[in-house]
Formats: structure tokens, sequence, C-alpha cells
């Protein structure tokens, strides 16, 4: 189990975090490289099924980062976003999933720190959580091999 | 519109355990605009039931289609070229789509994943509330557009009763006393001269109690 390295799919708000992302980069940060990053026009666009298909396609851990709320360049899509995710760890629940595998988080695109903070602390959160049900059985093949 | 909701996930489970490939059927109709069985809902069910079968390692194939409407034979028979391949069919339409479809492909199993609630409208994205009983004779125009069959509790047609405190019905503090809002309503129409006369007792035969009904427009027959 120790090999284990989580997939990690993070749904970026193009306004904020995508830009925070960049921050992070140039300012040298460094964060796990298991992230995958999407860039989303705002959060918006989030959608449960965006969300579920990501864990169906084999992520670990999925997060949307959004801006901060009252700070959305769309006016409320951060807030659209919040009660999808909510509704969304419901869903996952329901398969068999920990709901702590699915997050919203929010920060604005100056906050480059806080990207690479959110990325560790979701890393260690999924990597003590362990490979999603779905995974189970390709980790324990790879580890075999 | 008809409104449903969705059953529990373990259920649905339940209802497909043993088939290898089904087919999750939306309908383009209520449902889909009660958000619980058009397209986006036919995919969000889909991805979570091939999860869960494929966590317990037995992998389910599923066809993902939704038709304009499931209680009208016309777009139902156009899944039928699909229909082989699948072995059963689970139907996120309300409980008629579920019988359309089933009376018309009689070889296939058509499951429901919905329960369907009543029949109402939306307050707000979301939110839906009932607002009409079917029971086939309409009192609206005696109580200003407001049902007291299906938004009192108790149905009565002379109303309020006694249970009825400051607008609101005993069996909730949030349901509105439905004779209350037609009074008031009544009221501000200077209509009270319809709330005067007294309704008789109701005719329940044109209501479910006649036996299952139908609507038959003569001019179109052929």
């Amino acid at each position: 189990m120790s090999e284990f390295e989580p997939i990690i799919v993070a749904f970026c708000c193009h306004y904020c975090a995508y830009g925070a992302a960049d921050l992070a980069g140039s300012m040298r940060l460094e964060y796990p490289p298991n992230i995958r990053v999407i860039r989303l026009p705002c959060t918006g666009k989030v959608t449960p099924i965006y969300l579920l298909r990501a864990f169906e396609k084999g992520a670990d851990g999925v997060y949307v980062a959004g801006c901060l709320e009252g700070d959305c360049h769309f006016i409320h899509g951060n807030l659209v976003a919040k009660p999808r995710v909510n509704y969304t760890k419901k869903l996952i629940q329901e398969v068999g999933l920990e709901p702590e595998r699915l997050e919203m988080f929010n920060m604005s695109a100056a906050m480059g720190p806080r990207f690479a903070e959110v990325a560790r602390e979701f890393y260690e959160r999924i990597k003590t959580l362990g490979p999603s049900p779905l995974n189970k059985k390709v980790h324990v093949t790879s580890a075999a091999a | 519109m008809v409104i449903g909701e969705r059953k529990p996930f373990d259920e649905i489970m339940k209802m497909i355990e043993g088939h290898n490939k089904i087919m999750v059927l939306g309908c383009g109709g209520c449902v889909t605009v009660c958000l619980t069985g058009g397209h986006d809902e036919v995919k969000v069910l889909s991805s979570q039931i091939r999860m869960a079968r494929e966590k317990d390692g037995k992998p389910l194939e599923i066809i993902e289609k939704t038709i304009e409407r499931q209680c009208d034979p016309e777009y139902i028979e156009g899944i039928q070229p699909l229909l082989p391949e699948v072995d059963a069919i689970l139907s996120m339409a309300c409980g008629a789509g579920v019988n359309f479809v089933a009376e018309t492909y009689l070889g296939k199993p058509v499951y429901p994943a919905l329960n369907t609630t009543f029949v109402g409208g939306s307050k707000k994205e979301g939110y839906y509330v009932e607002r009409c009983q079917t029971c086939g004779d309409c009192k609206l125009y005696y109580t200003a557009g407001i049902c007291p069959i299906a938004r009192c509790s108790k149905s009565l047609l002379n109303g309020p009763c006694g249970g009825s405190t400051k607008g609101k019905c005993e069996i909730d503090p949030e349901v509105d006393c439905a004779w209350q809002l037609i009074i008031d309503r009544l009221n501000s129409l200077d209509q009270m001269d319809r709330y005067e006369e007294f309704m008789a007792v109701n005719d329940w035969r044109t209501n479910r109690d006649g036996g299952p009904r139908k609507m038959i427009r003569e001019d179109f027959q052929r």
C-alpha cells in the first residue's frame, strides 16, 4: 500500500484557481505531481456527471477549486457549484465511495501558496483514504506484478 | 407536470441484479423538467450503477438513451433496434411511461427507477409542490383557482375546518391552509358570493374510484 500514488483530478476555474496554479508554478512552490488540472470557464460549469465521470475513469480523489465566495467572475457560479458538489458527495456515497474523496475549495488567482497547500492537503487526505474502491484491483494487480 | 423522485439507489441495484446489459431510458417530458429522469439524470444514474457494479466485481454494460416522451408509442418505437442487445430496461419516466414501455415490449423486463409522487409545478428551480390530484371534476371556479382537493389536507369542499390557525394547517405549521388562501383570494377578487354556495358531496366516480380512466377525442379516431 505504501506505493499507492493517488490520481487526483482538480476542476479549476479559469479566473481563480487556474491562475493560482500558474502563480504557484511561477513562485516555484512544490506540490504533489498527482494533481491533474482541468480548466473550466467557471466552477458553475461543474455538474454531478463531470465529477462522477472522473471517479468512473479512475480518479481516487476529485476537487473543485473556484473563486472566493462573492468574487465569482460570473457573479454566482461558485455558489452554484457548492451545492452540486455536496449533492455529488451523496451520489458517490450511494455507490460506496467515501464522500471525503470529493471536495470544493475557494481561492483567488493571487493565492498561489494556497493552491499548493490545498493540493498537498488533499493529496494527504486521499493517500490516507487509500485507493478508490473502484481502483483497488488495479493497485493490487500492479503491486503483485 | 408529473413529479417523480428517484428510488433509493439500493432498490434500483436490487432490481437489476443478475443482468449484464441494460438500457437506462430517460424521458424528455415532465421528469426532465423536475430534474429526476431526463438526459442528465440518465447519465448520472448510469455512471453510479456502472461504478457500483464495477466495485462488486460484476461489471455491467449500459445503453444510455433518452426519448422525447415515454407515454407516447410513437417515441417508444424508436428504441426497438437497440432492444435485442439488452436484458432489461430501467425506465426513468413516471409510472405512465413505465407502463407504456412495458406494454410495447412484452418480452423485455421494464423496471421503474423513479417513484411517481404527484402532479404539481415548480415554485423555483428544484422545488416542486403538489397542485392537482386529478379528481376529474375541477372546482376551481368556486375556489378562486386554488384547489381544495389537492391543497386542503382533508380535501374539504366546504372549509376551513377547526384545524386552521393563523393561515396554517394543523398537520404542519409550514403548510398553508388551502381554505384560508381561497377565502383571502375570493375576498381580494370581490367574489365572496361564490364562497356562499355550498358544494355538494363530491362524486368520486370521476376520480380513481371509478376505475382506470380514459379520454377519447372522437375526431382523431380512425
